[in-house]
């Protein structure tokens, strides 16, 4: 019996909500009074899996298959499942990304598991079966789940728990193969594409966020938001009404029917706060609106708040954070 | 080619969310349902696909009680063929996943599409698990979906970017923007749709595998603290020394 936990990492690196996740797991381990193990997927360095004793992994399985670079959802499906029969495995941790989603789904038919997403709170396990908070209803409340079965698997949102840090503590990396064929490649992609993003900081794994609307008046004035968010190393992103236009493009676009986020920090500009938006931000933990309107509803749901314009408000913004860096 | 697409009956994106008192149970007092904002990406995607090739037909499958044949019609309005309900409340993503594998694998349909999530639940569970039962592959989600005879060209979403996918039929993929314009019915549609046949089955399958407990609202914002536009930068000291964000 065990905890595994599901890592994925990028260009060697581990993504910072695997190190949300693998802290997590370790946490559940703890209260199981059993030991947390990471399965490794994409592209890892032995250095970088072995610091992951820093958030309480004892060991981390690591198939260096070069195929499982990109994601692959037949093979990593298998792989997972594996690691998890290695281990006896009884609960599962993974992100809940779109590989952990993805994956997460197979593997709780695969592994005969009951499943909770979007997690954002570690479970209580009363005797046997254990309930968990999740967001619902997207991101306009909360449901408590309760998972019953020998096996559980947990995706857990990002931002919504602290990762540990013990300085100094290592895990042991050891060597894994599923003895994947060519089969489990099937749908493997055929070509990856990145995108751009401004400042090199992802919106899904952001810690701070700036985000315009349309009281930003054309696409011509992005340049505040982003040299906002250039300053403050933050991510940007926008409202519906804007993608629907195409001022921005679609993978920048927050709130029920686009990307869910969960910063620390998000800051609303010339966005009056439709209740799809805020279903789609108000998990942040510190929200900040501008806008010219003071009856625009956004500032109910904000921590701070300006009211005055955005074009003389940001600059003034940016201005000040680089004076305070 | 037969295309199933699969849609979930969900309260307006509008819709201010409330309990009941035992706060056990979404009070639907009062509130519109429609059909799942991302469900329409699949739907509309299946019938383009479909007016493509010329030929092939779209069912659109519900699982739900009576109380969702209002938006089955009017995705047989927008142009489906025809539909299936399972007559059951859905329980969790495992529940509706049986019904859903076991009435692909009847009909034999070379295309599943569905949201990416619903907006209620937010699961992203389904796609995957009806994958899985059926021993077919999954692509979630899906920015783009193209067919070439019976090999499908899709993009699906990574985080911070986009990975071109192949895969051939039968295959299961939840959709999201930009796919496509989802349609609205127009009064023809709205006509023939009366006609077109809907089909009532009962559940199947082992049952759910979790329960909802009880829901809650997330606490109440503590109230703006308001910063005079002449002196913005104040913000940015409040943030570093108060909130202690950046």
């Amino acid at each position: 019996m065990s905890v595994l936990v599901v890592v994925e990492c990028d260009g060697g690196e581990v993504k910072k909500s695997s190190l949300e996740v693998a802290s997590y797991g370790s946490q559940v381990a703890q209260m199981l009074g059993t030991t947390a193990t990471a399965v490794a997927v994409g592209e890892a360095t032995e250095a970088n899996l072995a610091k992951l004793g820093e958030q309480g992994i004892s060991k981390v399985l690591y198939d260096a298959e070069p195929r499982l670079k990109d994601f692959v959802n037949g093979a990593y499906t298998k792989l997972i499942a594996a690691a998890a029969e290695k281990e006896s495995a009884q609960v599962i941790v993974l992100a809940n990304s779109n590989i952990g989603a993805a994956v997460g789904s197979r593997l709780s038919v695969r592994l005969k598991a009951s499943l909770a997403t979007n997690v954002v709170e570690l479970p209580k396990n009363d005797g046997g079966s254990f309930t968990v908070k999740r967001g619902a209803f997207s991101g306009k409340a909360f449901a408590d789940v309760v998972l019953s079965g020998d096996r559980k698997i947990l995706a857990v949102k990002k931002n919504s728990i602290e990762a540990l840090h013990e300085a100094g503590k290592t895990a042991t990396v050891e060597s894994f193969s599923a003895s994947l064929s060519d089969a489990d490649f099937a749908d493997a992609p055929k070509q990856v594409v990145m995108q751009d993003q401004a400042g090199g900081v992802l919106l899904p794994e952001a810690d701070r966020v700036v985000s315009g609307g349309r009281g930003m008046k054309g696409p011509e004035n992005w340049h505040l938001i982003e040299d906002l968010a250039k300053a403050l190393g933050a991510a940007t992103a926008c409202s519906k009404p804007v993608s629907d236009v195409d001022w921005r493009p679609h993978h920048e676009h927050v709130g029920q029917t686009g990307i869910t986020v969960s910063p620390n920090l998000y800051i609303a500009c010339g966005i009056s706060g439709a209740i799809q938006h805020l279903a789609g931000v108000n998990s942040s933990k510190v929200i900040v609106v501008i806008n010219k309107d003071p009856e625009a509803p956004f500032f109910k749901a904000a921590d701070y708040g300006i009211v005055g314009d955005v074009f003389e408000v940001l600059p003034k913004l940016t201005q000040a954070v680089k004076e305070l860096n | 080619m037969k295309f199933l697409v699969c849609i979930s009956n969900v309260p307006d994106t509008t819709t201010k969310i409330t309990f009941t008192p035992d706060n056990k149970e979404f009070n639907k007092a009062g509130v519109q349902f429609v059909i799942n904002p991302w469900d329409e990406y699949a739907l509309t995607r299946a019938i383009e696909l479909k007016e493509a090739q010329g030929s092939g037909t779209v069912t659109v499958l519900n699982v739900g009680e009576a109380d969702t044949e209002p938006n089955i019609r009017k995705a047989l309005a927008i142009g489906a063929d025809d539909a299936i309900r399972v007559n059951a409340a859905p329980k969790d993503a495992y529940f509706v996943a049986e019904q859903i594998a076991a009435i692909a694998k009847e009909g034999a349909y070379d295309v599943i599409l569905m949201g990416k999530e619903s907006i209620d639940y937010n699961g992203f569970q389904v796609h995957g698990m009806v994958g899985e039962m059926l021993g077919i592959p999954t692509v979630a989600p899906a920015m783009k979906l193209d067919m070439s005879a019976n090999t499908a060209t899709l993009e699906r979403e990574i985080e911070g970017g986009k990975e071109i996918v192949e895969v051939n039929t039968p295959f299961v993929a939840s959709c999201q923007q930009p796919m496509c314009e989802p349609r609205i019915p127009n009064m023809r549609g709205i006509m023939t749709a009366r006609t077109k046949p809907l089909k009532v089955v009962e559940p199947v399958g082992e049952g759910a595998r979790t329960s909802v407990a009880e829901y809650a609202l997330p606490p109440k914002k503590q109230g703006v603290k308001l910063i005079p536009a002449e002196s913005a930068g104040e913000l940015i000291k409040l943030l570093r020394n108060e909130a202690k964000v950046i």
